[in-house]
């Protein structure tokens, strides 16, 4: 049975009363034990900088060769806070509300309460450290609204929040680093979790330049290692995210919650052709101004201009007439999706949907969009080649976030005792959909406000038990599996890339377990999948030898993905409801909108590995709303 | 399009390198940069050849992963464009295209066109950072900072890290990359306490990395993506001259 440990007392309350009655640990102790962070975002970087500023050991990893590149930076709207600055009604309960309402019912309590409450100092924590956050005339900070919820509570700093966030934990790391508190590991990536006595003990690591597999012991293991949505190979995401991680912890007994709830942005530039590696965001904040339409016409195939206004449909204005143009990512994305695959899509593949902004210029002046969206007129130019002023752009969805990852209890600690999970790896506060700004803000409360005093509270307990010993039988049997998998990759000799297997995995996983999923598509899935990797496992090349080579490196990855797809799968298959992100075609209204299963389904999905070639067990754990009442999301 | 390629090649940091000729046919206009590099490893494991080993992550000009000299110019023709976000519209029919490491000593090649940036780590390590312990934050009002302020400032802190400034540099100078920090973090007020010892340790790591110095000639601003000013290597001297009087 999953016990999430939420601690007792009003929701209010709880956090506080955690926090005043965990353990601690002496100061002379805490330089003997040692913390593993294997990630360098905004969760690993805060959460390895917090520890060693109290006095922990830390060694932290990431697969860039800076810490600062962590795909964090590249979030560009802002970053949530409950602080009422502009004094419009806002407080903790009412963000509390709006992301669990946002996640359509499907994330803890408590969890979210206490994301919503830490949100407050991470604005202040972030401003001590240089943050340049936007400004107003008068020196206090600014801030705007952001999907859809009617308060002002994003914090931003130009387009570039995430990366100005970032710099702030890392330079906090490098300054850890210079103190000798921190010893960080470029370039490394982290290729299995090593378990002593059923508690996590160290990993196994391959430095990427050099080639050599490393063992590192330590007292506790934080895996704070992004999301996976680049499963799908076009995304958002950098494209070295990936899921090994986690995904390798799981296959050592942690389970993996929310599988397949993977947020699908509706703004990104669409794909233009095979070549694509990659899909740009583009902020939504061009929702604001921007008209979302397509052809009414299926198959037509006049320029966008020489279609006339009768013969266009604003689909989002039209089914959601109170939100319009600025409904919900899901619903845009799904609603986008449906229009493409009737025929109506348009660009070169026909993939894409209008924005367009003819009737915004023409009641505000090019001068207004400009000052609005230039940079983001300037990035759409270089990258398509199109002046937005003058054409619409061409948007369509792409995968963005994960909600699950692996389930941690509120302590952020997974079902292996010593093993946490962080940030985007980890399904907690989320539930079937994140609201824009809230996942920097979690990456960054989870490192800097939570695991400080949750993991503690574990190491107190682990005082007196010696330290992991990297010559333990664990570590070598360990190491001797990577060797293995390394090897046997370089060892198949085929005849097809691994970008070639991650490719066709992508568009299956998406046609089938994207935006809309049914139990046929998904048992066709689960069997594409199956074939695919065995023709992996046969037909794989990777080039090169056994030092810094990026296709070995692929290979790790797109193994992972091969078994991951798979689970992503089943979680959907068993979930007869369509909630947040997870729309079962099955599960719908006449006319189309979700229809959520309370009776049945108000329990997160958490996977037990039990071996390769066997079906993972589904776990159960329920969720019980005592502080809101479940509503149905309208946005009608 | 159709595209002749010289790429370096060099097995590791000890090694020597060399220019390898490669044919690209049926080059997409769209594609970006690094994604016709994409295809052209692709061909490679075809005929299980090893892969052009490039850095690269993001693809979307943030991360400062990725950058190549590019016909002798750092993230190549564009002013103020990442590698990443090059395409290949920028280019002709026919064009030969030659593809180098960005070049400094403090920057070796780890192998083909991947260099070791952690000299850049090292300058931030010496001092680049506020002093502000998790949980010392007052509240983040109670630090009124002046709209111009806060967007010059922004302005500095905007650096990605890539490198191009030294690659670009005739001295292989890091003098507008620790320059933006240092302005970064001294304009503001919360900078202000450690102004002086962080530009008396920066500056000092700075020259301990095999960076050369500067001779003003301003290229590094051309090929900034982010258009980090020179204006920042002036404020550094001032902040380094007071604090040198500090310090006698
Ligand atoms: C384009 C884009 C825009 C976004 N905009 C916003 C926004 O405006 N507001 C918002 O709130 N959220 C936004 N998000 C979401 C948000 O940025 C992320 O959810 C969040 O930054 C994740 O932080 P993290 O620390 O969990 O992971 P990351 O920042 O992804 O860091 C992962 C770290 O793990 C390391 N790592 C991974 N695997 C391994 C391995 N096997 N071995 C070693 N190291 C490993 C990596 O090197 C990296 O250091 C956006 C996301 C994207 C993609
Ligand atoms: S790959 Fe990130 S800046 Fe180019």
């Amino acid at each position: 049975m999953l016990n999430a440990k939420i601690p007792e007392g009003p929701l209010k309350d709880k956090w506080t009363h955690y926090k005043e009655h965990s353990r601690l640990v002496n100061p002379a102790n805490r330089r003997k034990l040692e913390v593993i962070v294997v990630g360098t975002g905004l969760a690993g970087a805060s959460c390895a900088a917090s520890l060693a500023e109290q006095g922990y050991r830390v060694k932290s990893f990431c697969f860039q060769d800076s810490a600062r590149r962590a795909h964090s930076v590249a979030a560009q709207g802002g970053v949530n806070a409950a602080k009422n600055y502009k004094n419009d009604g806002d407080n903790v309960f009412r963000m509390f509300y709006d992301t669990i309402k946002g996640g359509d019912f499907r994330s803890r309590e408590a969890n979210v309460y206490r994301l919503a409450e830490c949100s407050l100092n991470l604005i202040d924590q972030a401003v001590a450290q240089g943050v340049p956050f936007a400004r107003e005339y008068g020196g206090y900070l600014n801030n705007r609204s952001f999907g859809g919820v009617q308060v002002s509570r994003t914090f931003y700093a130009r387009g570039q929040t995430g990366q100005q966030l970032l710099l702030g934990a890392y330079q906090a790391l490098m300054r850890q680093t210079a103190a000798g508190q921190v010893q960080t590991f470029t370039r490394h990536e982290m290729l299995d979790l090593v378990l002593i006595d059923g508690k996590a003990a160290g990993i196994i690591t391959r430095d990427l330049v050099t080639g050599q597999i490393e063992r590192h012991a330590a007292n506790a293991v934080v895996l704070a290692t992004g999301g996976y949505g680049k499963i799908y190979y076009l995304s958002t995401l950098a494209m070295g995210c990936n899921g090994s991680a986690i995904w390798r912890a799981h296959k050592k007994g942690a389970f993996m919650a929310g599988t397949s709830w993977i947020q699908i942005h509706p703004t990104s530039l669409p794909q233009s052709g095979s070549h694509q590696s990659k899909l740009t965001l583009m902020s939504e904040s061009l929702r604001n101004d921007g008209r979302i339409w397509v052809p009414a016409k299926q198959g037509d195939a006049r320029a966008a201009g020489e279609i006339p206004e009768d013969e266009r449909d604003y689909y989002l204005e039209r089914r959601y007439p109170a939100f319009g143009n600025l409904s919900p990512r899901d619903i845009a994305s799904r609603a986008a999706k449906e229009r493409i695959d009737a025929g109506h899509g348009v660009g070169a593949m026909k993939n894409a949907v209008y924005l367009d902004f003819s009737k915004a210029i023409k009641e505000q002046g090019e001068g207004k969009i400009r000052e609005k969206y230039g940079n983001l007129f300037r990035m759409y130019q270089k990258i398509t080649g199109i002046d937005a002023y003058h054409q619409p752009m061409m948007i369509s969805p792409a995968a963005h976030f994960t909600m699950g990852g692996l389930w941690v209890d509120y302590e952020l600690m997974t079902t292996i005792p010593g093993l946490f999970a962080l940030g985007e790896a980890n399904f907690a506060d989320h539930g079937a959909n994140r609201l824009g700004a809230n996942s920097l803000l979690q990456a960054c409360v989870d490192g800097y406000f939570i695991a400080p005093y949750t993991i503690p509270n574990f190491l107190a307990g682990e005082i007196n038990t010696p330290r992991p010993a990297v010559d333990h039988p664990a570590f070598a049997e360990a190491e001797a599996a990577v060797r293995k998998q390394l090897d046997l990759f370089l060892n198949i000799k085929g005849k097809l890339s691994a970008d070639h297997f991650h490719k066709t995995l992508g568009a299956l996983l998406y046609d089938k377990c994207g935006l809309a999923r049914n139990a046929d598509g998904l048992r066709e899935a689960i069997a594409g999948i199956g074939e695919l990797r065995n023709s992996f496992y046969r037909d794989l090349n990777v080039t090169g030898d056994g030092l810094l080579n990026s296709e070995l490196e692929k290979a790790g990855r797109v193994a992972d993905y091969l078994e991951l797809g798979e689970l992503m799968c089943r979680d959907a298959l068993s979930r007869e409801e369509s909630c947040g992100a997870h729309f079962r075609e099955e599960h719908q209204t006449k006319d189309g909108e979700a229809v959520r299963n309370d009776e049945d389904f108000c329990f997160v999905s958490a996977w037990e590995w039990m071996g390769a070639g066997k079906e993972q067990v589904l776990h159960r754990e329920p969720l019980e709303f005592e502080n809101v009442k479940l509503t149905v999301r309208s946005y009608k | 399009m159709k595209i002749h390629l010289k790429i370096w090649r060099q097995e590791n940091a000890g090694a020597d390198g060399r220019l390898m000729d490669y044919e690209l046919g049926e080059v997409d206009e769209n594609m970006s940069f690094l994604e016709m590099l994409d295809s052209l490893n692709e061909q490679l494991i075809a005929r299980s050849e090893r892969v052009i080993e490039f850095d690269h992550d993001c693809r979307e000009g943030i991360c400062g992963q990725c950058g190549v000299m590019i016909n002798g110019r750092a993230h190549g023709p564009l002013d103020h464009t990442t590698t990443c976000q090059l395409h290949m519209r920028t280019f002709r029919d026919g064009d030969t295209i030659l593809i180098e490491p960005f070049r400094a000593a403090a920057f070796p090649v780890l192998r083909d066109l991947k260099i070791d940036r952690s000299a850049f780590d090292r300058i931030i390590q010496a001092g680049g950072f506020i002093s502000a312990n998790t949980g010392q934050a007052p509240e983040a009002n109670s630090i009124p900072i002046g709209h111009e302020m806060a967007e010059s400032a922004f302005d500095s802190a905007a650096c990605i890290g890539c490198g191009a400034c030294a690659a670009s540099c005739k001295n292989a100078s890091a003098v507008l990359f620790t320059s933006a920090k240092i302005s970064h973090l001294a304009q503001l007020p919360q900078g202000k306490v450690e102004r002086e010892l962080r530009v008396r340790k920066m500056v000092a790591q700075m020259d301990a990395e095999a960076f050369g110095g500067c001779s003003d000639t301003r290229a590094c601003e051309v090929e900034c993506p982010q258009q980090i000013s020179v204006a920042n290597i002036a404020r550094m001297n001032r902040e380094y001259l007071t604090a040198s009087w500090f310090s006698v």
